[in-house]
């Protein structure tokens, strides 16, 4: 069995009561008995089947659409085309770490001129039945004028290639080309001089790497209820990482007030970044409009394939120069990302962690974002990062074992620590970067010996993390209990991890604090969960919302002792009094709570902020693969996954954020990839074909919590959800490379390319 | 659609006669449930047969194993004496799908499937399985390796149904072994499969041999010159090098989003000599 | 159409509702007789999330027809805790924080059981390969194959 460490580097307060521990979750029972409501489990008196038309062609121009016969047939209620959406202007706003554009995003909703990927929905239509909808889909007439289409990152930069959108220009770029391309941006960073850096160098290495299009695969495809009242006041239930980002995407694009728009977030399946943005919810919302009665749209696992945000497949370029001793002296990279049919690929984030473990003085990385005939696509855990810190990593371990240097210590002699100047920007405060690789060269794993055919190997990596706005409201009950009101739909035990800080704040029992996940109406603005967030920028939250609590029991324990609010302070769960001789009895929140009637009314802490004082999360994780030379299987035998979690505040889930992403890692390592056929079709839309890793391709994760806090949040925490996705990549290509000698730059490393690798070393292929 | 659940042989064959191409079997439903759903088919008549007796049952008789062809690898695996007489028919059963898919799938229904990469019907192929059918005209046998002649294609006539799968009497010495690769553990449909049914003399040599292959052409193969690479020998390492080599040259494999060609080519001989290597030693039996 | 009556025993009920013939088990249980705890992932066999039992048999409910379970017996997840005591398995669940999301929850639950009813001393090995058909993209595994395990051990205590 796995042991778990609990590194504390340094306390940051110490005596804590609830922080820390492993209490089961508050919204647990639910979710062991089949109660927890998810994004289909609702049913609507008079509830509307909807269903959508989909696009066969990657590449389209839509000539014409007629819905007449569809509406026509007995039980269809309504149908809706490009026509019944209003066509917006070019204007960018967040959506976790991306920026979404409305113009964009009213077309990925529902194509316009053109459809540009397959399964790009053309129409919708709702009806009382699902037999009835499937009919009326095939009664809809679209006239089609088929285009050529492109797929592959490098040939959509092609100055010949089929051209997504006729009026792109490459931005990013002096002067500005005169021509479109399918190069919507161009972006550098630059540190340093690269080029002096690499002159300094006694080792350069240059590589190219490939990386495939996965999928956040998520169990629970997306879903909603949409109903929409005469008077046009709208209510949405939808599966999302943030139904306030919702509520915004839908009311602007159905012209709706935000105020007559509300939103409850149902219990979310699994998002990974993928259920950040909005495809069914718009057409849900404007069937119900149309028809006046609830409408529900589920997506079926090929749809949710075929439409719904894949990470990009990219090409990667990197040279790195390193001195003999194994100081690295510059590292260039070049990222080429697919963004799929739109614009916004994760280009930025792909640029800012490629190169960030490492204190290095000359970087320049340069990124492109191309369109190509894909779905749009969506954040994927640390969209971006995975694929330029794979190319890193392995290059990094070449160097590694080309200067016969362990790969831990090169890393150790470069690792980036507090003060190291990152290439977008800041220095990096405190940081656990050097904790997780000391814990790594010391853990039994790294020394273990290895059997026949079999590889071991490292990376790091890093997520820099997201704040962003959240709300909290804390309500005190007469009974002593609270209940606290959140907007961050809970993904994977934050209610838990909140819970646990308010009890701490409030010195109460864990189990006295009951959660609820707000819906828009209830609560102020609050972002996704995403960008590792919840826990901290929620976090933070709550712990406002608490001590405004604890400042008005305070304020009532005074006005009852007649004493100076100034005198009376909060601990342990109860209002003391500084005054010595006579200090009256401590009166508890139960107390308190009470005789608030008595004392001023209701009780109710409040907050919302924007998070300020975010983190990044390093890590750095240890694999041992075994090859069978015969076949190319490659499976993975012993994963450590070590990291930064600043301070774990429920470290259970810690530990599952650390092995559900190395999982997800070593999926995207090994086996997950679209598969695209000539006419530009996806051909493995099914969990049967896109092959997530099942429980008995994988063992244990152990998992070693490093905690170096994070001096700007009262408990240190940091985000962690997204780095554990990081290293696997590149850990188990350089594994591959120690078990075989071959150095594969193509992920995934499916038997396939393994056995052909092999035949083509042993000159037999 | 309709639904119906004969509960004899005579009333099935009927339905299935009079609703003509429209009409399905159903058996364990984990393949045409998914063709259904996906709207592959649309059938008029869903013809449920695992109301019958003769099709839900494994019988021995006459030194024979005949299993019905509705019986589920779930139930299949659990047979107290088959798995000793054929671990590799039993074995490549359990491979298909899931502990869900377990409880449902048939042998019946994977041979009828007509997937050349369908797991139990390499195995019934290596094993020299014979199918017994009815239909409108009566009841024929059909080995094992003529029912799926092209990818979702059967030979059956409109109205056949195959009832039960027949393994032969097995003499002293005999031993099969059926092998795939996936890319996962589980879950996965092969890439390559191979399936090898071998029977030793009292010396040691190997008397009879039978190689199936799976996935490597547009139907199951039944690899003669593969098997008499072992035939004669005492399945040393030279034969087995021969086998791996004429297994390989009998693929006439494809490209495709579960494998490449050059992969199949290779695998398929590296499996047979592994699934031979298995065969001989249950062959052998304990020592 | 003509919509099929089926007589069946759910959850140890005897129950009763009307189908079309192409309507699976798992649409029955959902949509007729809002038994919402089994999941639709995939609706091809190849998640588990909708896992339940039939006459003991674990089987996914998308693969099989609602007319089919006529006479038969189906256990869901709604029917694994027995009044207000939890399943061993459904607490080893919750104090190993062996769900994130918990989409995949119940499916895992129902099989987990199947298997601690075959077999109730199950190896590691022996419970990822179980498990096999049941798709987790949040936890990794680890923490439900040791959930698995520990439950294992308090049912045989028992």
């Amino acid at each position: 069995m796995a042991t778990t460490e609990e590194t504390r580097a340094r306390a940051v307060r110490p005596n804590l009561t609830w922080v820390g521990t492993r209490p089961v979750r508050p919204d647990g029972v639910d979710k062991v008995t089949g109660r927890a409501k998810f994004g289909a489990d609702l049913q609507l008196p008079g509830m509307l089947v909807g269903r959508m038309l989909r696009s066969p062609y990657p590449h389209a121009r839509i000539r014409s659409i007629d819905t007449s016969k569809a509406e026509g047939l007995k039980g269809v209620k309504a149908a809706v085309t490009r026509d019944d959406f209003e066509d917006l202007p070019s204007e960018f706003v967040p959506a976790g770490e991306m920026l979404v554009n409305y113009r964009d995003m009213v077309r990925n909703v529902m194509a316009r001129e053109k459809a540009l990927y397959e399964g790009h929905a053309v129409a919708a239509v709702a009806a009382t039945s699902a037999a009835v909808a499937r009919q009326a889909l095939s009664l809809i007439e679209v006239d089609y004028e088929p285009l050529p289409h492109v797929i592959d990152v490098l040939e959509a930069m092609e100055p010949d290639a089929p051209l997504l959108h006729e009026d792109l220009v490459t931005a990013g770029v002096e002067p500005p080309p005169e021509a479109p391309s399918n190069i919507a941006k161009r972006l550098s960073f630059t540190l340093g001089d690269s080029e002096a850096g690499l002159e300094e160098a006694d080792l350069v290495v240059e590589r190219e790497f490939t990386t495939r299009p996965v999928h956040q695969a998520y169990i629970e495809p997306h879903a909603c209820v949409a109903n929409v009242s005469e008077d046009d006041y709208a209510e949405l239930w939808c599966t999302t990482q943030g139904h306030y980002v919702v509520r915004a995407f839908c009311a602007k694009l159905l012209g709706l007030d935000i105020s007559k728009l509300r939103v409850t977030a149902s219990e979310i399946g699994g998002g990974f970044g993928g259920k950040t943005v909005v495809y069914l919810e718009p057409v849900a919302l404007a069937l119900a409009r149309k028809a006046r009665r609830p409408v529900k749209m589920v997506m079926s696992r090929e749809e949710v394939f075929l439409a719904s945000g894949p990470a990009p497949g990219t090409h990667v370029w990197v040279k790195m120069g390193a001195t003999r001793d194994g100081r690295i002296t510059a590292a260039e990279a070049v990222l080429k990302y697919q963004a799929g049919a739109f614009q916004g690929s994760p280009i930025t984030p792909g640029a800012m962690c490629a190169f960030a473990p490492y204190a290095l003085e000359n970087v320049k990385v340069t990124g492109y974002d191309v369109v190509t005939n894909r779905p749009k696509v969506a954040s994927y855990r640390a969209p971006g990062g995975p694929m330029s810190e794979y190319a890193v990593e392995c290059v990094v371990d070449e160097i590694a074992k080309t200067l016969a240097i362990d790969p831990v210590e090169l890393r150790l002699k470069n690792a980036a620590r507090e003060g190291t100047r990152t290439v977008y920007g800041p220095k990096f405060g405190p940081i656990g970067l050097i904790e997780t690789l000391e814990q790594a060269e010391h853990h039994d794993h790294y020394r273990a010996p290895l059997a026949p055919n079999q590889g071991r190997g490292v990376a790091c990596g890093f997520w820099f993390n997201i704040g962003g706005e959240s709300c909290a409201s804390l309500h005190v009950n007469d009974d002593g209990t609270v209940t606290l009101t959140v907007g961050t739909p809970d993904i994977g035990g934050s209610r838990a991890s909140l819970c646990l800080m308010a009890a701490e704040e409030l010195g109460i029992d864990f189990e006295k604090v009951q959660p609820i996940v707000a819906d828009t109406s209830s609560l102020g603005f609050t972002f996704l969960t995403a960008g590792s967030r919840s826990t901290f920028a929620s976090g933070l939250a709550v712990i406002e919302a608490t001590r405004d609590a604890v400042r008005q029991l305070c304020r009532r324990a005074a006005q009852i002792w007649e004493l100076p609010e100034e005198s009376v302070r909060w601990q342990d769960g109860c209002a003391r009094s500084e005054e010595s001789e006579d200090a009256p009895e401590p009166l508890s929140l139960a107390e308190l709570a009470t005789v608030a009637g008595k004392t001023g009314g209701p009780i109710v802490g409040h907050a919302q902020l924007n998070a300020q004082g975010v983190a990044p999360s390093f890590g750095t994780h240890i694999v041992d693969v075994e090859v069978d030379r015969e076949t190319g299987l490659v499976t993975v035998v012993r994963y450590t996954a070590i990291q930064d979690a600043g301070k774990a505040i429920h470290p259970s889930y810690v530990e599952g954020q650390y092995q559900g992403g190395a999982v997800q890692g070593i999926g995207w390592a090994l086996n997950e990839e679209y598969i695209y056929g000539e006419d530009g079709r996806v051909e493995n839309p099914s969990f049967l074909d896109y092959r997530i890793p099942v429980a008995s391709d994988v063992p244990m994760i152990e998992t070693v919590l490093v905690e170096v806090p994070n001096p700007r949040h009262p408990y240190g925490v940091r985000g962690v959800g997204e780095t554990p996705i990081i290293p696997p990549l590149a850990a188990i290509a350089n594994a591959v490379e120690s078990a075989l000698g071959i150095r594969f730059s193509e992920l995934p490393m499916s038997p396939p390319r393994v056995l052909a690798a092999i035949h083509e070393g042993a000159g037999t292929a | 659609m309709r639904y119906e659940v004969p509960e004899s042989l005579e009333e099935a064959v009927a339905l299935l006669s009079r609703a003509g191409s429209g009409a399905c079997v159903l058996a364990g439903g984990t393949d045409l449930l998914v063709q259904l759903r996906s709207e592959a088919i649309a059938p008029d008549l869903i013809v449920d047969i695992k109301a019958i007796a003769e099709v839900r049952q494994i019988v021995f008789t006459g030194g024979c194993f005949r299993i019905g062809a509705a019986v589920s690898g779930a139930e299949l695996g659990e047979h107290p004496t088959l798995r000793k007489a054929w671990p590799g028919v039993v074995e490549a059963t359990e491979l298909i799908g899931s502990t869900q898919i377990q409880g449902r799938a048939t042998l019946g229904g994977n041979l009828c499937n007509a997937s050349p990469a369908a797991d139990s019907a390499v195995a019934l192929v290596a094993a020299g399985a014979v199918a017994s059918v009815v239909g409108p005209d009566g009841h024929r046998e059909v080995p094992a390796e003529d029912v799926g002649v092209g990818p979702g294609q059967t030979s059956l006539e409109k109205g056949e149904i195959v009832v039960s799968l027949t393994l032969p009497a097995r003499p002293r010495y005999s031993g099969d072994a059926y092998l795939r690769f996936t890319p996962r553990t589980e879950m996965d449909i092969a890439v390559v499969g191979a399936g090898v049914n071998v029977t030793l003399d009292e010396a040691g040599r190997c008397a009879e041999a039978r190689v199936a292959l799976g996935a490597v052409a547009e139907r199951i193969l039944l690899a003669r010159e593969a098997a008499d690479a072992l035939v004669g020998t005492s399945l040393d390492a030279a034969a087995l090098e021969r086998l791996s080599a004429t297994a390989s040259a009998a693929c006439r494999p494809i490209d495709d989003k579960r494998g490449t060609r050059a992969f199949r080519l290779s695998v398929a001989g590296v499996l047979a000599r592994r699934a031979a290597k298995t065969a001989l030693e249950r062959a052998r039996g304990p020592r | 159409m003509t919509r099929l009556h089926v007589s069946a025993t759910i959850n140890g009920d005897p129950v009763e509702f009307l189908c079309e013939p192409e309507q699976t088990l798992l649409d029955v249980l959902r949509d007729e007789l809002q038994l919402t705890g089994s999941k639709e992932g995939c609706s091809s066999g190849d998640c588990g999330a909708c896992s339940v039992t039939l006459d003991k048999r674990l089987v996914c409910a998308c693969l099989v027809l609602g007319a089919e379970v006529e006479g038969h017996s189906v256990e869901t997840i709604e029917g694994m805790a027995k009044g207000n005591k939890l399943h061993p398995l459904q607490q080893r669940f919750l104090e190993h924080a062996a769900l994130q999301c918990g989409v995949c929850t119940p499916g895992f639950l129902v099989a987990a059981r199947a298997l601690l009813e075959t077999n109730p001393d199950p190896t590691e090995r022996d419970v990822r390969y179980w498990l096999a058909g049941n798709l987790c993209r949040c936890t990794g595994y680890d923490k439900i194959v040791r959930a698995v395990l520990e439950a294992a051990s308090d049912i045989r205590a028992r």
